[in-house]
């Protein structure tokens, strides 16, 4: 028997212990992950979405329960650490990306993502025809951007970019975080058939957070709804398929 | 002439603060008060030093592991001890005050009659003031290569990556708060050594020495930015050393302009001031044009 990629048991979350304003926000949620699943998740604000990724990520701390990634113990661990493993696409199109450093220089970091860093000429040039091909595949012209700093990109360009430097070194868990929410429709709508592709391409294991049921539905092979703190309904392919929008609105709520 | 030349003596060896400072204030967005006290920290260390008999390029490079020690200090205040950043650089440069003294014995120690980087028979073969000119520009241009090279491997661009975005920098498993203490830790010692040429090539230290060093380390990065624009990081580092020399030549004219001395410290943030206004000013200056242009137009 194989372990699942990623196990939470009985994960419980509470902030600001020991005051009266004690808020437990996840309530003992337990998960497994197998390789090559793509998981959408879906709940209204509050329901814990964005705290289940910081708690994955190493973001935040759990009060109680376990986190194994792979079979191995890494509720200790720290975000720096996870990297190794994991990474993570936000909804800010500003947080996934350095401003000032170029496409090229960005995508060179994340290609090191959980590496040491040593003391070698970063040598960027030759990594270019790589780059080069790699932001090809996301057909909105990056590959002509790869010497401008990532602040004079437009929004779906930069999160375009934080997507493909989450999957330039492949991640044994990548987590996106309502990536396209930021976007138009129609970049949105893009971005979001590119992920689907890559990551049945890449055979990636993905959690994605989105607030579009429609997306939530047509992607991925299982679909969480998060209800205070709770899971509190799993569908699996199939009986997604038998969903309509309006009748998964009524599980949100 | 002489004067001209010693403005830009002064300009080469006081760019290796502006160095250090483009570390923590541009590239990490740290402002470090530190450096008002690392500056006379250096001057003390290798003015006593020599004083006691130690050689001058060991008693500069002395100067230098100080100052990193002295920027250690303010990153583990700041990054482990969760100390915002502005006070974490107070607190060490108040501490450094006391320190000065104690290693100095006094307010004002003198280099009369003693060696100095800039006493050798070549630079006393050199023409007056092209002593400086020289040690500067020698130092200048070891620190800025050493600087350029680092800030384009893995952990210089890792580096960088951290000022840009600290959240970012994290996610991809760079450990933001080691980068930040090796970056407080190398300015320092940069401005550790700057300290040690200054009191060098004044012939003495003295406890006050420090006051005003973070305004003529910032009127450097900034000078430079608004003269040359759009620059490559690498130009950037080579514009530091303009910027310092510009404002060196900015300082002779203005004393020439009849200003005492006193006013020096009055002057410089003045200078800093207007030139950090600068890109402000030059904004409305710009638009204003563009209206009289659209009313042209149309006339």
């Amino acid at each position: 028997m194989t372990n699942p990629v990623l196990e939470l048991k009985e994960i419980t979350t509470k902030v600001n212990q020991g005051t009266n304003q004690e808020l437990t926000i996840l309530k003992n949620i337990s998960l497994k992950v197998n390789k090559g699943d793509y998981i959408t998740i879906i709940g209204t604000n509050g329901s814990g979405k964005s705290t289940l990724f910081n708690v994955i990520s190493g973001l935040m701390q759990v009060s109680v329960g376990k986190i194994y990634l792979n079979g191995e113990d890494i509720t200790n661990l720290k975000e720096e650490n996870r990297s190794k493993f994991l990474s993570r696409v936000f909804q800010d199109p500003k947080l996934g990306t350095a401003p000032r450093m170029t496409v090229a220089e960005n995508l060179l970091l994340a290609l090191k993502r959980g590496e040491k860093r040593n003391f070698l000429p970063r040598n960027l040039k030759n990594y270019f025809p790589q780059f080069i091909q790699l932001t090809k595949s996301m057909h909105n012209g990056l590959e002509n951007r790869l010497n401008s700093p990532t602040e004079v990109l437009s929004g779906g360009q930069r999160q375009a970019l934080s997507f493909l430097m989450a999957i330039i070194k492949k991640p044994d868990i990548l987590l996106l975080d309502e990536h396209t929410a930021a976007l138009d429709p129609k970049t949105s709508a893009t971005l979001m058939n590119e992920t689907d592709n890559q990551i049945s391409r890449g055979h990636l294991t993905a959690l994605m957070i989105t607030h579009k049921l429609e997306d939530a539905l047509k992607f991925g092979n299982y679909l969480l709804v998060l209800n205070q703190g709770k899971i509190k309904f799993i569908f699996s392919k199939e009986e997604k398929k038998k969903l309509t929008v309006n009748e998964l609105e009524k599980f949100l709520i | 002439m002489n004067m001209i030349v010693s403005a830009i003596g002064q300009g080469l060896l006081w760019a290796l603060l502006g160095l250090g400072l483009y570390l923590t204030f541009r590239i990490l967005n740290f402002a470090d008060m530190t450096v008002e006290g690392t500056f006379p920290l250096g001057a003390a260390v290798a003015v006593t030093s020599i004083t006691q008999g130690v050689s001058p390029i060991l008693a500069t490079l002395l100067a230098g592991i100080i100052g990193v020690i002295a920027g250690l200090v303010t990153g583990l205040l700041y990054t482990k001890g969760k100390i915002p950043s502005l006070l974490a650089g107070i607190l060490v440069m108040t501490a450094i005050y006391s320190i000065n003294l104690r290693i100095m014995g006094k307010s004002n120690i003198s280099l009369f009659g003693k060696a100095n980087l800039f006493v050798s028979k070549f630079l006393n073969s050199l023409p007056k003031y092209f002593d400086s000119v020289f040690i500067g520009f020698l130092f200048i241009l070891i620190f800025t290569l050493f600087v350029n090279f680092s800030l384009n491997t893995n952990f210089g661009q890792a580096f960088i990556a951290t000022g840009d975005n600290p959240q970012m920098a994290k996610s991809l498993g760079i450990k933001t708060d080691r980068m930040i203490i090796l970056g407080l830790m190398i300015s320092n010692g940069l401005v550790g050594i700057c300290g040690a040429l200054i009191a060098q090539n004044n012939g003495y230290a003295d406890i006050n020495m420090g006051i005003g060093t973070i305004v003529i380390a910032l009127a450097s990065i900034i000078i430079g930015e608004v003269i040359f624009k759009n620059l490559t990081l690498n130009q950037r580092l080579i514009a530091v050393t303009l910027g310092s020399i510009i404002y060196r030549l900015l300082l002779l004219l203005v004393l020439q302009l009849g200003f005492n001395t006193n006013d020096l410290n009055l002057l410089s943030a003045i200078v800093l001031a207007i030139c950090m206004m600068l890109p402000q000013l030059e904004n409305k200056f710009n638009l204003k044009k563009a209206f009289l242009k659209g009313v042209k137009k149309h006339d």
